[in-house]
């Protein structure tokens, strides 16, 4: 199957969504790292959580017939700990996930998705335990992220989602491709090179 | 909000622009890349056309994927062979520093970079890696990037980044003999959590910290990731001048006096404002093993594996988990519980102090029956370095293996790797399921003197029990 990777603004997703439980999932868990050997991204897709899915034989999730095409996945606390790697949220987006409510995010792990176009907004736990409730009592009801006022609505019932403003703000107006943004500081660079003790022989 | 914490100067130097997300694009002074996070960071910047900016401000090793036991090429593996074929590709096409196998400067990444003096006080210090906060043990601010921040820093020498608040972890008095840098990071981990440092930078102070050496230090600062803190730093001494003196790329003559005053200033005023405070007290802190499957699952030798009923709510599920997945009885001792393999190595623990206090315990003493036993040198400057104190010879003597360096069973991204159930002593830093290479391993994190005491009784054991023979 071949997805359209993130681009641009993106102010809505709707989709399916599916639910992984658990705290502290860590990115060991989403992409186990013998799967880090590779020189390209893109078979990362068909690995992701590729061990518990082979401890669940077909019974995982992201194996089950019913979340095949789903884009959106609700986890729990502190999800995407560990290891720096950004496999994890190229693995995830790769297998087709373009949003992430929990309750909580690891700090690297948001930020690996936002460069990859992917919000992960939280909510308290309450909230996520309903959502995934819901998520998990009618798989097939398809779910509407708007970005604008950060909700999650399957027309009946709607929750409010939070992200902090960079975040939005990058998203909102398509700039979280950072790359060209810093390309554009050349001058201010060279400034703070300028200023820098230890590229100038410590010359004060 | 922090002032006048290193934290803040080492920011304010680095600060390029505040950019319209509420980030702050910052300086990159050192950008270390290897063999795994970097391919994918180069096709992006060839994709888009761009070069690197700064190349002499990135340097390069390989180290996950180096097989420690024959390191000739081309590797068996042609997967491994192909990615460091690609990294020397890379940094030829882009005029980037390699140290490489048979450099006599490979090593893991954490490792060899302090080695060579290229990790100074003041700098900002940004890999493709989570364990970059080593680094922060000489007063850099350190951290992991994912890739899309590599690919940034390689085509700008800046990233867009978040200021962190900033922790001051403060531990009094001196760690008794036996118990070593290692047992208080897994302490203080058990204690704030394996989040409890999110969002924030760890700043390690206080007489304990004072007294520690470089290379403890850099254990500590190490692991500050796995307690949730992105970096954590220590503001550079005497200690950490004396170190750096006369490393290959350190300053030299008049420079050298100049770059101490400017790393003097660095440190956090005593009037610095931090925005939280912790203390405790480092004489109190026992040899410390993970039980679980994440680090902040810690208990000292004396105590037992807890019962997931008495924790407290949120941590239940977690150790339930635990308990199912290490197959380890609540309420029983943590010491006694049999070992299989046994690891000395990785950027945590794989430096010569490292290696020279685990072979202290094992001199005299053979590795118990059945257990497979090996040290992995961080670097080749360590391996040399140990050689040349017949350090490797205790090691071969008593049964242990002694290997090439690399990350090995750290990650096992490489042939060393836990098979089925095993368990092993580490000294590494993570004990995630299924981290060193078995879908179903359990790892135990110790100091490496732990892992060899360890290695000849077959079973967790307290090392101060053979510090006494
Ligand atoms: S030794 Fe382990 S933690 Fe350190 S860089 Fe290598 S794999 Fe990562």
């Amino acid at each position: 199957m071949k997805h359209e990777f993130p681009k641009g603004e993106i102010k809505s997703i709707s989709g399916r969504s599916f639910v992984i439980k658990g705290d502290d999932i860590d990115t060991d868990r989403i992409i186990p790292a013998r799967f880090l050997k590779c020189v390209s991204f893109s078979a990362l897709g068909e690995q992701v959580f590729a061990d518990d899915r082979k401890e669940l034989k077909g019974n995982h999730p992201f194996d089950l017939d019913q979340n095949k095409g789903a884009n959106i996945l609700i986890v729990n606390d502190n999800f995407g700990c560990g290891s720096s790697r950004e496999h994890a949220p190229q693995a995830l987006m790769r297998w087709g996930i373009r949003l992430i409510v929990g309750e909580s995010f690891a700090e690297i792990f948001f930020g690996n998705c936002l460069a990859l176009g992917i919000p992960c907004l939280t909510a308290p736990k309450t909230e996520i335990t309903k959502l995934q409730k819901l998520v998990d009592d009618n798989p097939k009801q398809i779910w509407d992220f708007k970005l604008k006022d950060s909700t999650i609505s399957n027309q009946k019932e709607t929750l409010k989602l939070n992200l902090e403003e960079g975040a939005y703000k990058m998203l909102f107006s398509g700039k979280w491709d950072a790359t060209s943004q810093l390309l554009a500081e050349e001058e201010r660079i060279k400034n703070t090179v300028k200023n820098l003790p230890y590229l100038n022989n410590f010359k004060q | 909000m922090s002032s006048g914490t290193l934290y803040d100067k080492v920011w304010n130097f680095h600060r390029v622009k505040e950019l319209p997300g509420g980030s702050t694009q910052l300086f990159v002074g050192l950008h270390l890349i290897h063999e795994v996070t970097s391919p994918q960071a180069f096709s992006a910047i060839h994709e888009k056309n761009l070069g690197v900016k700064f190349p002499n401000l990135t340097i390069a090793t390989v180290d996950h994927i180096v097989p420690t036991s024959n390191q000739e090429r081309p590797f068996n593996d042609p997967l491994a062979e192909e990615m460091l074929a690609t990294l020397e590709k890379n940094c030829k096409s882009h005029g980037i520093k390699f140290h490489g196998i048979g450099s006599n400067s490979q090593g893991v990444v954490h490792v060899m970079a302090p080695e060579l003096g290229l990790t100074q006080p003041g700098m900002t210090v940004a890999c493709g890696d989570s364990h970059t906060s080593t680094h922060g043990a000489f007063g850099a601010i350190a951290f992991g990037i994912g890739t899309s921040q590599v690919r940034d820093v390689l085509a700008s020498q800046s990233l867009a980044m978040k200021k962190l608040k900033v922790r001051r972890i403060w531990v009094d008095g001196e760690l008794q003999k036996g118990v070593y840098a290692k047992d208080l990071i897994l302490h203080i981990i058990r204690h704030l959590g394996v989040k409890g440092g999110v969002g924030f930078a760890y700043e390690f102070a206080g007489p304990a910290i004072e007294k520690l050496s470089m290379e403890s230090r850099m254990t500590i600062c190490n692991m500050a990731i796995e307690g949730g803190a992105r970096c954590g730093y220590i503001n550079p001494d005497e200690t950490t001048f004396q170190y750096l003196k006369d490393k290959e790329c350190s300053p030299k003559g008049q420079e050298w006096d100049k770059a101490i005053t400017w790393w003097r200033s660095l440190a956090s005023d005593s009037e610095a404002k931090f925005d939280d405070e912790i203390q405790l007290d480092g004489s109190l802190i026992e040899p410390t093993v993970t039980w679980g499957i994440t680090p902040g699952q810690g208990i000292s030798i004396k105590e037992k594996i807890p019962n997931p009923e008495s924790l407290p709510k949120n941590e239940q599920q977690i150790a339930k988990d635990a308990c199912k997945y290490m197959n380890l009885e609540p309420d029983n001792p943590i010491e006694g519980v049999e070992i299989d393999v046994c690891f000395i190595g990785s950027c945590t623990n794989g430096r010569l102090s490292d290696l020279e206090e685990a072979s202290k315990i094992v001199k005299g003493y053979t590795v118990a029956t059945g257990i497979r036993a090996f040290v992995v040198p961080g670097s080749q400057q360590v391996a040399k370095d140990a050689k040349s104190k017949g350090i490797d010879k205790i090691f071969l003597n008593a049964g242990f293996e002694w290997r090439e360096p690399g990350c090995s069973m750290c990650l096992a991204m490489n042939p060393d790797k836990l098979e089925g159930r095993q368990i092993s002593a580490s000294s590494s830093n993570r004990n995630f399921k299924g981290r060193q290479g078995s879908a179903n391993g359990r790892t135990l994190l110790m100091s490496p003197a732990m892992v060899a005491a360890a290695a000849i009784n077959g079973k967790v054991t307290d090392v101060r029990k053979l510090l006494q023979k």
